[in-house]
């Protein structure tokens, strides 16, 4: 059964079009990576998901109800969890508040019910020493991290990650692997856009290409590596 | 591993200590104090309500209002009104004033939050002129030149008689006596409720709103739902705070009671002098305003430019207010929100 399935989704920017009839399903409990060059429409294609940004046409459906036209509180509540390419922290609330907010209204219960949750994740992604600093207060690679930590707080079960692995050292890279690893094992259904391919394909057990705004090919990851067509489009991305 | 989660710090145990002590020595004040110093903490504590709720709706929900004093001056209006066309006692009055303004919120955040930042603002202002305008053709209250409360209605307002039996005192004293009570009540509830909705995951929620829109709506933060909130209960306390103003005054006028002067500039000017988006700033502030009135009122327009000049000053040398100078080289909070999440290795270890 698919978690999320995706039908003919449409956006354009003025002229520029980065979802041209997008669709493809994720079966629930699947991770599934996102390459594509700069530019492709990947980050979009999460808001579009996440409701952040409305579609032109198209239908989103998660866990089998027309999403569509939710608005993107009601579809963190419903389970999807998203982080940003572009850290989005809440610069003055501590690293614990940023996932106090989410653990409270992403899962509608009470501070005290979702701290034991929080201080989990804070330690699991390797946040423990930063707690009662202001977000904005943190490093760049820290404050990904947190976008991963608070987007955990919701307790999703469709979690999209946008580039969170770029920048780090081969040490970060692979105790960021296995955290996500970790989660995936859990059963969370996964989407993961990612540059850095080698952590990506660790990961994933399917892989979309997208370029343009079209999906240009979906399905085993070693496959999809091979073809020529998408080596063509990698070739200056990866060295 | 074990924690708990701390809101008080030492300084806050302290001050929580010494509000206790304070506000019943506030509440029998009035058996030893003069009656100008009576008058003089009514203006400190309608100003510091006022500076309060404006300082929740800017501070915390970065709704930047320049038309508060559309919440004032309905009312006082609507206070004059229940008084004189229904023959109500000007305190229950009070109440009717604050629910008109509530009233007034409905369709004014129905418009305002239509717009973003600065035209926000001057929707808000927009909109508080309108209502200064319709209200001065209100024939029954005096149209465009106001009038007062009929003496039938201050001779015998309610508590006052008990009053002058219990200080063996005039009716004008009596009443001052009243005013100082209703407005110190008003003062504690008002610091009190926002103080609680700011520990509340309220606002938590309106710190993610005013850091990160995006974001607060992907972690299931409902945006327009808190701004609403806030913008209402700001009105509410706000139209109780110009019911109580203008009953002690007596007298109401529109071009008064809809001063974007004395009810939006001098709250804003308390409110940014003292330190934004913080509890203490605005009674820091409003002391500091009281200070400055004293010294410089006779100065007239220097008086008004001076003001301008002092809080321009402490925007840019001092962006977070005296009470953000003071506690960054101290570290106190008095009214502190901010949730610590402390560690306990030790006992983790035991378990
Ligand atoms: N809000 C926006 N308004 C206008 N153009 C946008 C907006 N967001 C993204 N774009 C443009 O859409 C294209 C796709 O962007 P994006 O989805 O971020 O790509 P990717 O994540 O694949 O690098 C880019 O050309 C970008 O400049
Ligand atoms: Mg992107």
């Amino acid at each position: 059964m698919s978690i999320l399935s995706i039908s003919k989704l449409c956006k354009s920017f003025g002229f520029l079009k980065v979802a041209d009839e997008i669709s493809f399903d994720v079966p629930a409990g699947q991770a599934l990576g996102i390459i594509g060059p700069n530019g492709a429409g990947k980050s979009t294609l999460f808001n579009l998901i996440t409701g952040n940004i409305s579609s032109d046409g198209g239908q989103i459906f998660f866990q089998n109800e027309d999403i569509t036209q939710v608005s993107p509180m009601k579809r963190t509540l419903s389970g999807i969890g998203r982080s940003f390419q572009i850290p989005q922290p809440f610069d003055k609330l501590t690293v614990f508040e940023n996932l106090l907010v989410a653990g409270t209204f992403g899962r509608n219960l009470d501070e005290a019910k979702t701290t034991d949750n929080c201080v989990e994740i804070l330690q699991e992604t390797g946040l423990a020493k930063h707690v009662n600093l202001p977000a904005g207060q943190l490093s760049l690679l820290e404050r990904k991290r947190l976008e991963l930590a608070r987007a955990l707080a919701t307790n999703p079960e469709l979690l999209l990650l946008d580039e969170i692995a770029g920048g780090l050292t081969q040490g970060e890279c692979d105790s960021l692997v296995a955290t996500i690893k970790s989660i995936h094992e859990k059963g969370v259904t996964i989407i993961w856009i990612e540059h850095v391919l080698h952590a990506l394909t660790s990961v994933v057990e399917h892989l979309l290409v997208l370029d343009f705004g079209r999906v240009i090919a979906i399905g085993d990851p070693g496959e999809i590596m091979k073809s020529k067509e998408v080596r063509e489009i990698y070739l200056g991305i990866e060295v | 591993m074990s924690y708990v989660v701390k809101v008080q710090t030492s300084a806050s145990r302290m001050a929580a200590i010494g509000t206790a002590i304070l506000i019943p020595v506030a509440f029998i004040l009035p058996l030893f104090a003069s009656r100008s110093l009576l008058q003089d903490l009514f203006f400190i504590f309608t100003m510091l309500t006022l500076a309060q709720w404006w300082n929740l709706l800017a501070g915390y929900g970065g709704l930047v209002s320049v038309g508060q004093q559309a919440f004032v001056g309905m009312g006082a209006y609507a206070m004059f009104g229940t008084v004189i066309l229904l023959g109500w006692d000007p305190v229950p009055s009070i109440l009717a004033g604050g629910i008109v303004a509530l009233l007034l919120a409905l369709p004014t955040a129905f418009f305002a939050f239509r717009l973003q930042g600065a035209y926000f603002a001057i929707g808000t202002w927009v909109i508080a002129e309108i209502t200064r305008l319709t209200v001065a053709q209100w024939k029954q209250l005096g149209g465009g030149t106001g009038t007062s409360l009929p003496r039938s209605a201050t001779r015998d307002i309610m508590f006052v008689d008990g009053i002058k039996a219990l200080f063996d005192t005039k009716t004008s004293v009596a009443r001052d006596i009243l005013a100082y009570w209703l407005a110190l009540i008003l003062v504690i509830l008002t610091i009190a409720a926002i103080y609680w909705l700011l520990r509340t995951r309220r606002g938590l929620a309106l710190a993610a709103v005013r850091d990160n829109l995006q974001a607060a709506r992907s972690v299931g933060v409902d945006p327009d739902k808190i701004k609403w909130l806030t913008f209402l209960a700001a009105a509410f306390g706000t139209g109780l705070t110009g019911a109580l103003i203008y009953m002690q005054k007596a007298r109401i006028s529109p071009d008064a009671a809809f001063s974007v002067v004395d009810w939006t500039a001098y709250v804003i000017f308390i409110v940014v002098i003292g330190g934004i988006g913080t509890i203490e700033g605005p009674i820091l502030g409003v002391i500091v305003f009281l200070l400055l009135q004293s010294l410089l009122a006779s100065y007239g327009t220097w008086y008004l430019i001076s003001l301008g000049l002092i809080g321009i000053i402490v925007m840019l040398f001092a962006p977070r207010g005296l009470w953000g100078l003071l506690s960054d080289r101290t570290g106190i909070e008095l009214f502190p929100v901010q949730r610590r999440l402390v560690m306990n290795k030790k006992l983790s270890k035991e378990k």
